[in-house]
């Protein structure tokens, strides 16, 4: 790891780790201004988010919280708003991972071509990535305006995208797919510079085309690089809020209300600390259930 | 591939992405009567900069703005001081503890929000920093701090190690050596996160969202989806307007960062 790659460094290797001694109370010191927010501020409350979970924790009355043991998950399972949103929460992160992966390996391929306009659209790529997330989502409000969008004037249409239930799903994962894109084209471009040049000289010997090159060197040497990016992409879109909150407040009727903003609502609009909990657990298992079998693979290959 | 089909599929991304750009700049540039009719152009007959002037008048841009701009820098100043030594444990020594930090680390990216700001926003009521810049203040440092602890202690492994032994042959303690060595060697590199973390602060919509709820407080995020209007009255213009300025800082950060960013977030990538 190192945020400096592109120009030569030399490497300092750490010291040998040496137990408790020394070396590991020089580093504790050193991590302490670090370690004490972040204890207080972000594991702490985690671990205590977690405790909440197992609790009918509710805003304003945190004093007389009791533990309810597995309650709220039965009712999180019982409960059919929860499902639908789950069920969203899917099909979005799903089909934003995926759809989004398909673009950015086409565009990181022609970008990494000797082309006209090259450079530009390198530079395109990465706009999304520079714009607040809360500006992204009201540009694509005004692209999807019923009266005065431009998607409607190019179309001809009288559509109102985000209010439409059966479209707005299908339109707030476009501008998912829009707004990842930055990432995952440069990571995989990253991925495709890496790729050893002296592989494809040698299939070029045999008559190999660009598909079977494709097929045989570049996807099988990317694939590190596709597991990783794809995994986080898919963990970062079933943890989404802000862009789908800007964009529809998880409107119309439900139709785009991903878990978090099923969450949220749960917890800041009617107050159940503890069963928004609950979701955020659901969440984590979800997650390390679809995740497990990827990094399980990846630890047993790596050792 | 055949050469023309190449160009066209560019010629298809390069539309994808930049529509919606040219949307905005299109919309902030119209006059209200223009935005009314309900044929849309892409290029505005009357070209103005009134929406921009308006947009100050309707929303209170300037208050938010300042307030984004004060929780920006106190929390990118903070977080940098705080993971400064940190960085440096983590970069020269190995013990348990940078185990777990870097653990740490890969863990703040998986957790779902919701199970961190619900008891995070109990603590915050506790002490009474709910609807305060402290509070967010406090909110923006905790979660910025395992990014930029990594990629800070990235520019310290890039300074070579043998500049500190040779400060220390000279008799100099290991603070000296860090202050009068290390530190200016560091220095772009501290500049590199600080950036970053007033970015993430300054773009941050959520958490301000959960912690800011009195509309006095509000930061320029959450002024910007007032726009859109409570009543149902959105006002195109204004909003368009309003966005692109808000965007100006995060275009300069990324114009001046985005080569370290890029390889940054693919190593961070790779091994994720």
């Amino acid at each position: 790891m190192t945020l400096t790659a592109d120009r030569p460094v030399r490497t300092v290797r750490p010291d040998k780790p040496r137990g408790g001694g020394r070396q590991g109370r020089e580093a504790l010191l050193l991590m302490l201004p670090a370690l004490v927010p972040v204890l207080v501020f972000s594991v702490g409350p985690l671990l205590y988010g977690i405790f909440l979970a197992f609790t009918d924790a509710r805003s304003g009355r945190n004093s007389v919280t009791s533990f309810v043991g597995l309650s709220n998950f039965g009712d999180l399972l019982s409960d059919g708003d929860f499902w639908a949103s789950f069920r969203i929460g899917m099909i979005w992160a799903v089909s934003v991972t995926v759809l989004q992966f398909l673009a950015s390996l086409g565009l990181a391929l022609l970008l990494n071509q000797d082309m006209r306009f090259r450079g530009f659209a390198r530079v395109l790529a990465m706009v999304p990535w520079a714009m607040p997330p809360v500006v992204i989502g009201l540009m694509w409000r005004l692209v999807y305006h019923p009266d005065a969008g431009i998607l409607n004037g190019m179309l001809g249409t009288e559509i109102d995208w985000l209010n439409d239930f059966s479209i707005a799903l299908p339109a707030v994962i476009v501008v998912g797919i829009w707004t990842g894109m930055p990432q995952t084209t440069v990571v995989l471009l990253a991925g495709l510079q890496g790729v050893p040049k002296e592989l494809y000289e040698a299939v070029e010997v045999d008559g190999a085309g660009t598909w079977r090159k494709f097929w045989s060197i570049t996807l099988p040497q990317l694939r590190p690089v596709i597991v990783a990016i794809t995994s986080l992409d898919f963990v970062w879109n079933i943890n989404q809020f802000g862009l789908v909150y800007v964009l529809t407040q998880g409107g119309p009727g439900g139709q785009t209300r991903l878990p978090m903003l099923f969450a949220y609502e749960e917890a800041f609009r009617y107050g159940f600390f503890g069963y928004a909990a609950t979701l955020g657990v659901a969440i984590v298992i979800v997650v390390l259930a679809v995740l497990g079998v990827y990094l399980w693979r990846q630890m047993r290959e790596a050792s | 591939m055949g050469k023309a089909l190449r160009y066209l599929a560019l010629a298809c991304y390069i539309v994808f992405l930049a529509f919606p750009l040219v949307w905005l700049l299109s919309t902030a540039l119209k006059t209200p009567q223009e935005l009314a009719s309900l044929h849309p152009t892409w290029i505005p007959r009357a070209p103005t900069l009134t929406n921009f002037t308006d947009a100050f008048g309707e929303q209170d841009l300037v208050g938010s703005g300042m307030r984004s701009l004060v929780v920006a820098v106190a929390s990118s100043v903070l977080t940098v001081i705080l993971a400064m030594p940190a960085a440096y444990a983590l970069a020269r020594y190995r013990s348990l503890v940078n185990r777990i930090a870097i653990g740490w680390v890969l863990v703040s990216q998986v957790f779902p929000f919701i199970l961190i700001i619900i008891p995070l926003f109990m603590v915050l009521r506790r002490l009474d920093l709910v609807n305060t810049l402290p509070g967010l203040t406090v909110v923006h440092v905790t979660f910025t701090l395992p990014f930029a602890l990594w990629m800070l202690q990235g520019y310290v492994r890039a300074v070579p190690r043998e500049l500190e032994e040779a400060a220390a042959v000279d008799g100099a303690g290991r603070i000296r050596s860090l202050v009068s060595v290390v530190a200016p060697l560091l220095a772009p590199g501290v500049v590199a996160t600080l950036l970053f973390a007033f970015i993430s602060s300054w773009n941050e919509f959520l958490f301000a969202l959960i912690v800011l709820k009195d509309p006095d407080v509000a930061t320029l995020p959450l002024t910007l989806v007032k726009f859109t209007g409570a009543e149902g009255v959105v006002r195109l213009g204004p909003l368009a307007a309003a966005s692109l300025l808000a965007t100006i800082p995060s275009l300069l950060f990324f114009a001046v960062i985005q080569r370290r960013l890029k390889s940054g977030l693919m190593a961070g990538a790779v091994k994720g």
